[in-house]
């Protein structure tokens, strides 16, 4: 039980769900909401699995898996934005479809060693007391890219012309078209960016933080948790990445649980009996379904609500599709 | 490049012709057989002996009949709970959890032991389905509460009491009611279990190792009974109006909040009902993984029978046939991978029931109208 190593861990698990859940902002603004998150990560974790194995080469890795997740969601694209499709209905056939190409294709890559992110300290960050050993040592480059990412996304989404654009589709739409701003092709390419960012999110997994490929075990729910953090951070990317690293430390906290013979000087029923484990090992999904009920209740308070637009089709006058 | 005709989509204004749901329901089935094919043959596999091998493991003998309406069992039940949840647009993706609290719940009777276990079968048998249902409802009480008081997504809390649900059996079966340390519970007494043809084998020498169980029969009631709720009762028109446009159900006077929590209670029962048929008619006895992702299939049967039920029983045939190749055709994913596409192909076929494509050739565009679907 050492708050240190508790945040550590949680930063390195946290930057998983941040890729995850940031990628799914952007789609959601954009007004697509798309549940294969899950299954993109799936993809991608394999893919990146696989490409660093076969090529010896970590990068291409991430490359394969960031462009496996993409096209995965391009499939929800055309279904959701051109067919019409139920957009719920969409991402649960999405998930399937990526975790059923994930166990097929990823045949036998299990207890494989492909090369992985390396990880590294930052000089003199790394030396500052206890921010430096949580924050800058012995992180996967990953993790750094985290970093830099979450203002940039927020300040794209927030700051800038095409980030207005954004969020004008999901808003929107019919303002958005009369303005000239094409809301097909917009919505495409945001849920083309949450699906690489899900095949990011999955590689982050098989060749970075936790190595390997143990077929659906490899992401264990983790897409879903990333769906539902996105609720609760009102779809901005700041709130995002702190949930996210909140919750891979709380997990991480809860885990280390089970560590010590005597908590607060009585006797620790996790230690003697590991069945309680079980428990232990619900409340990520218990964590998660707190957090929605917050989140919930707040966004019902503050009247800040989804993008409005978002889970509905975009049918320009009567042209139809 | 341009292209010597052009493709129109035109919206319906009439009526979808009645045979039309059901041709692209099966279009879209074979469709993704073909490209599941495609799939296999690139990654290297024979397409054909795996399609060979398929019907042989599925329809080829009475016993592999019995063994696919068998896995059709639970599947026509948990399919028949996402119908009743879709028609009101409540996404219960936890028919998965609410089938483990079902079978959690039943074999309370027999572990704790609820009754004397010498009882008479037809008392223990209906204990455990009503504790089934309950186990079931319960476990759909708690989405539908936080849906109808909080507005909490459904979809989320759905799924994640799907992993609670399964960590909460693991708990009771590793520990207190482990079979010397084994992750089971002991087999049940024999007059917990469902009757099956096999049973029968002494009088009829045909059903001699043949499973199928009484399971199959409560399936069919199940069906008769949620066709009668949505199509017969008040209720079941409360459920369809408010799945078709709140606002108006609202203005009418129904109680949406009662109605979402009871929904989800109903749904949840059913899926307990599947659980409670599957360790009692197959398993007998609580254990690790009784399903294969039934839960999951199951929104799939629902949303490929567009939501008939009577239509779910047949595509749980199907989709029975698939589980029952599934266990042994390699690659093992390939059957999940199969029920993505044709997911993902029902999904895109329902555009041919909203819209009509004309293709139109451009050198005589009175003359040269062809008409698709």
């Amino acid at each position: 039980m050492n708050l240190e190593i508790i945040l550590h861990a949680g930063l390195a698990t946290g930057t998983i769900l941040l890729f995850a859940a940031i990628g799914e902002v952007f789609a959601e603004r954009a007004g697509v909401l798309n549940l294969g998150v899950e299954g993109m990560m799936l993809l991608g974790a394999m893919a990146g699995f696989s490409t660093s194995l076969s090529t010896g080469n970590v990068w291409l890795g991430l490359l394969a898996a960031i462009i496996a997740g993409g096209i995965l969601s391009l499939a929800h694209g055309l279904v959701t934005i051109h067919f019409q499709a139920d957009q719920v209905v969409s991402g649960l056939s999405l998930t399937f479809l990526g975790t059923g190409l994930a166990l097929v294709l990823g045949e036998g890559l299990t207890g494989k060693n492909p090369p992985l992110v390396p990880s590294l300290d930052i000089p003199g960050l790394s030396a500052i007391p206890f921010v430096g050993p949580v924050f800058f040592t012995d992180h996967s480059l990953l993790v750094y890219v985290g970093y830099l990412f979450v203002p940039l996304a927020w300040y794209y989404i927030f700051h800038t012309r095409p980030g207005l654009h954004l969020r004008a589709v999901g808003e929107k739409p019919d303002a958005a078209d009369t303005m000239g701003v094409s809301v097909y092709g917009l919505r495409y390419l945001y849920v083309f960016v949450g699906g690489c960012l899900a095949g990011l999110a999955g590689a982050t997994i098989s060749l970075s933080v936790s190595p390997g490929w143990y077929s659906v075990q490899t992401t264990s729910g983790q897409g879903w948790i990333a769906v539902g953090l996105v609720i609760f951070a009102q779809w901005d990317p700041l709130r995002a990445a702190l949930g996210a690293y909140l919750f891979g430390a709380l997990r991480r906290g809860i885990l280390d649980l089970q560590g010590p013979a005597t908590l607060l000087g009585m006797t620790n029923p996790l230690y003697i009996n590991s069945n309680y484990g079980f428990f232990l090992q619900m409340t990520p999904y218990v964590l998660t379904i707190i957090a929605l009920v917050i989140g919930s209740r707040q966004a019902a308070r503050k009247r800040l609500g989804a993008p409005a637009a978002l889970g509905l089709p975009y049918i320009r006058g009567e042209r139809g599709l | 490049m341009k292209l010597p005709f052009t493709i129109l989509f035109e919206k319906r204004m009439e009526d979808v012709p009645k045979w039309l749901p059901a041709a692209t329901s099966i279009g879209s089935v074979l469709i993704a057989f073909l490209i599941s094919g495609i799939i296999l043959k690139l990654i290297g596999g024979q397409p054909l002996r795996v399609a060979g091998f398929f019907f042989d493991a599925t329809f080829g003998s009475w016993a592999a009949i019995s063994d696919t309406l068998v896995k059709a069992t639970p599947l026509i039940m948990v399919g028949l709970a996402c119908t009743v949840a879709f028609k009101m647009k409540l996404w219960n993706i936890g028919a998965e959890g609410q089938f483990y609290i079902g079978a959690f719940a039943a074999s309370l009777v027999v572990l704790i032991p609820m009754v004397p276990l010498d009882s008479p079968r037809i008392v223990i048998i209906g204990l455990m389905i009503i504790m089934g249902m309950i186990g079931g409802a319960v476990w759909g009480f708690i989405p539908g509460l936080l849906k109808g008081k909080f507005g909490v997504n459904e979809i989320i809390t759905t799924l994640m009491l799907n992993y609670i649900a399964i960590l909460w059996n693991n708990f009771w079966i590793f520990n207190k009611w482990s079979d010397a340390g084994f992750q089971m519970t002991p087999p049940f007494e024999k007059n917990a279990w469902l009757p099956r043809l096999a049973d029968y084998a002494r009088e009829f020498r045909a059903f001699s190792g043949i499973t199928l169980h009484l399971g199959v029969v409560i399936a069919l009631v199940a069906t008769v009974v949620v066709w009668w709720v949505l199509e017969r009762s008040r209720w079941g028109y409360e459920i369809k109006l408010t799945g078709d446009n709140k606002e108006a159900a609202r203005y009418a006077g129904i109680n949406i909040v009662r109605n979402v929590i009871l929904v989800m209670m109903f749904s949840g029962a059913l899926a307990g009902l599947a659980g409670m048929s599957e360790i009692s008619g197959v398993v007998h006895r609580l254990q690790e993984r009784i399903s294969p992702g039934y839960g999951f299939t199951g929104i799939i049967v629902a949303w490929l029978a567009k939501l008939n039920p009577f239509a779910v029983v047949l595509v749980s045939i199907l989709f029975g046939a698939l589980i029952v190749a599934g266990r042994e055709i390699q690659p093992s994913g390939l059957a999940q991978l199969l029920q993505g596409i044709i997911l993902f192909m029902v999904i895109s076929s329902d555009v041919l029931l909203r819209y009509k494509i004309r293709i139109i050739r451009l050198q005589s565009p009175a003359a040269g109208e062809v008409e698709v679907a």
